[in-house]
């Protein structure tokens, strides 16, 4: 019996019983189904992470000064002023695959603008801080070196910052006056929204680290001239690990350290953070895969099920075909193909259904869903893989009937 | 009646048994039954139920395996063959005809007739033709595209008989194919199978009506799962002639 014939001959057995071989295929087709929609959502969810990842800055790496024991006494991070704007710079010229680093500080501060106030963050920043920070200017211009260097007040403010002081209207041009000190405002912040720690990255005030300094958030303006923090960006797929031990080497070279002596500074990488995010967006898709899968399963249960009852049913029909010359594996083959085309008008339909649930999510729910061809063809290789495997047992039995018995089955 | 020596034989059986456990009792089905059919002839296989004359039959139709003695079918040592050796054989050279008819519930005379020909693998153009042909030959052409459900009992056991000669076998075995019939088609079956023997074919036909073993040429009766009685008819009755007369 060759592939066409059986084939046809499988169908209108399907045919015969449409009503059943429908409510077995319905078992694929949810299955199917959840396998798509479950991929599309777990897909969705870890771009997005990756894209919050990204606005965070994944290759990055931030260095605060470190710690300091005095008499005993330990204190808190940032109790020496250890890092210098010299050192920022040193980063960017002397280790390998820098992007940026840029040297910020970082205080809190009232703003007023007319008859409304503000508490924001401030930071007091260079270009290369907002290179390596990736904070761009939706409008206006950005900070450049000449406001660094001759004390400009000038301001860039973020997104919520323009919403609490000017009500959504363009903010550059303006004047805002933080701690009484009136800057103009020349650049919007392109919107970061939250960071993963759910902080509001658009409420805050930029200004030329030059004229922060001293003024506006405490800090002393001496020749070293001494920084909150020192951002870096790598470029990318630079060996994280790498960068931070070329960073350590230089600073600890710099600052004269004894190699008995601590750092005198702290460097956290952020792509520990993005890693573990990323781990955890990949454990919910696999979760939610799983439980599709266990779907799937559980049709091809169905399938099983009803082959077994067909093959039941259908003893006599095996009986007269095995007297007039079919051998064991024609009607092994026989069920099998049945029970794969069950499974295969369950994919198809089940593809539909899926793609037309995931688009129903995205559209209705605004849940963000990414579809794959990979998913697709997954969803369709399981199918096929679990029409053969829970069509095998009804298919063998069925192929291993006595010719005798069968035909004397009533 | 042949000699049992007769090298030409279509039919070589010597000494076959079979034993069926049930549990722990064993059911000697058939006792060591040696015979000799020879081709073209037209054996009707009589005795009570239990006799083993269905046993012998199966035997006969590679449908069940000896558990002793062996049984040559032109030649070739049936009891040898593998599972799918015999499938062809049954395939090729038996046709088989039922009380109950067998045919496929949900497909059409014609394609009831081509299954052998689906498991002998020809292409579908010729199936179709030499399906035509056979249901000609058992005048039911004009019925080719009915379902069984939809003709007569005899009609029903006709397409049957044009499902065992669709691919040509020298053997047709017909388990009490009137069994399900009246007598006036019972008659005009005979008349087919007569007619089909004319042709040179052996049919081996197992039946408990006498007077339809009274068509064939040779009478054989089993009890016990032997066989005890091995006698020819003399003038076989023609069916085609009593049909005449009716």
């Amino acid at each position: 019996m060759n592939l066409l014939d059986t084939t046809r001959s499988a169908l209108r057995s399907l045919r015969a019983n449409k009503l059943r071989s429908g409510l077995t295929t319905l078992g694929i087709i949810i299955g199917v189904a959840a396998v798509i929609t479950m991929l599309a959502v777990g897909e969705g969810a870890s771009r997005l992470v990756a894209e919050q990842l990204k606005s965070l800055g994944s290759n990055t790496m931030v260095i605060f000064p470190g710690t300091v024991t005095a008499s005993g006494v330990r204190l808190g991070a940032g109790s020496r002023n250890t890092l210098t704007e010299a050192d920022a710079a040193a980063i960017a010229a002397e280790v390998p695959r820098v992007l940026a680093a840029g040297p910020g500080l970082r205080g809190t501060a009232q703003l007023v603008h007319g008859n409304l106030n503000w508490s924001s963050q401030v930071f007091g920043v260079t270009p290369d801080y907002l290179a390596a920070r990736e904070w761009r200017v939706a409008r206006g211009r950005t900070l450049d070196e000449n406001d660094i260097r001759g004390g400009a007040k000038v301001a860039l403010v973020g997104q919520t910052v323009a919403d609490m002081l000017f009500g959504g209207t363009d903010p550059t041009g303006q004047v805002i006056r933080v701690k009484n000190v009136p800057f103009t405002i020349v650049g919007l912040l392109a919107a970061k929204g939250q960071n993963m720690m759910g902080q509001d990255q658009d409420d805050v005030v930029l200004l030329p680290i030059s004229t922060a300094r001293g003024r506006i958030i405490g800090q002393a303006q001496g020749r070293l001239r001494t920084v909150g923090h020192v951002y870096v960006k790598m470029a990318d797929g630079a060996d994280m690990t790498e960068a931070e031990a070329g960073v350590r080497e230089l600073l600890r070279q710099r600052h004269r350290l004894q190699p008995d002596q601590d750092d005198d500074f702290n460097i956290r990488n952020l792509s520990e953070v993005v890693e573990a995010e990323q781990a955890a967006s990949g454990a919910l898709s696999g979760l939610l895969a799983a439980v599709a899968g266990v779907s799937l399963l559980v049709g091809g249960i169905g399938i099983m099920n009803i082959m077994l009852v067909s093959v039941t049913e259908r003893t006599r029909e095996i009986g007269i075909r095995l007297a007039v010359g079919a051998r064991q594996r024609d009607i092994l083959a026989q069920f099998l193909t049945e029970a794969v085309i069950l499974s295969l008008i369950g994919a198809v339909a089940g593809i539909a259904l899926g793609l037309a649930s995931a688009e129903a999510l995205a559209h209705f729910a605004g849940w963000p869903i990414v579809l794959q061809a990979h998913a697709v063809l997954l969803a369709v290789a399981s199918a096929s893989v679990v029409g053969i495997f829970f069509g095998w047992w009804p298919a063998r039995k069925a192929a291993r009937l006595s010719p005798i018995e069968a035909l004397r089955y009533e | 009646m042949p000699d049992l020596t007769d090298g030409d034989a279509l039919i070589q059986v010597t000494d076959l048994a079979r034993d069926y456990r049930l549990g722990e009792v064993t059911v000697r089905a058939l006792r060591g039954v040696s015979l000799a059919i020879g081709r073209g002839e037209f054996v009707a296989v009589m005795g009570p139920s239990g006799s083993g004359k269905s046993t012998f039959m199966n035997l006969l139709g590679g449908l069940d395996r000896p558990s002793a003695g062996r049984y040559l079918l032109d030649g070739e040592d049936v009891t040898r063959l593998d599972p799918d050796r015999l499938a062809a054989l049954r395939n090729r050279a038996i046709g088989f005809v039922f009380q109950s008819f067998n045919l496929l519930p949900r497909v059409t005379a014609e394609e009831n007739v081509e299954l052998p020909l689906i498991y002998a693998r020809v292409p579908a153009a010729e199936r179709h033709r030499r399906a035509r042909e056979q249901l000609a030959r058992v005048g039911l052409a004009e019925r080719a595209h009915h379902l069984p459900r939809q003709l007569s009992g005899g009609q029903q056991q006709r397409v049957a008989i044009a499902r065992a000669l669709v691919n040509e076998p020298p053997l047709i075995l017909a388990d009490e194919p009137t069994g399900a019939l009246d007598s006036r088609t019972s008659l005009e079956l005979m008349a087919l199978l007569q007619g089909l023997n004319d042709a040179g074919i052996t049919i081996v036909l197992v039946t408990h009506e006498h007077d339809i073993a009274e068509f064939a040429h040779r009478v054989i009766t089993f009890r016990d799962g032997r066989i005890v009685e091995d006698r020819p008819v003399e003038s076989p009755a023609r069916a085609a002639n009593l049909l005449e007369a009716s």
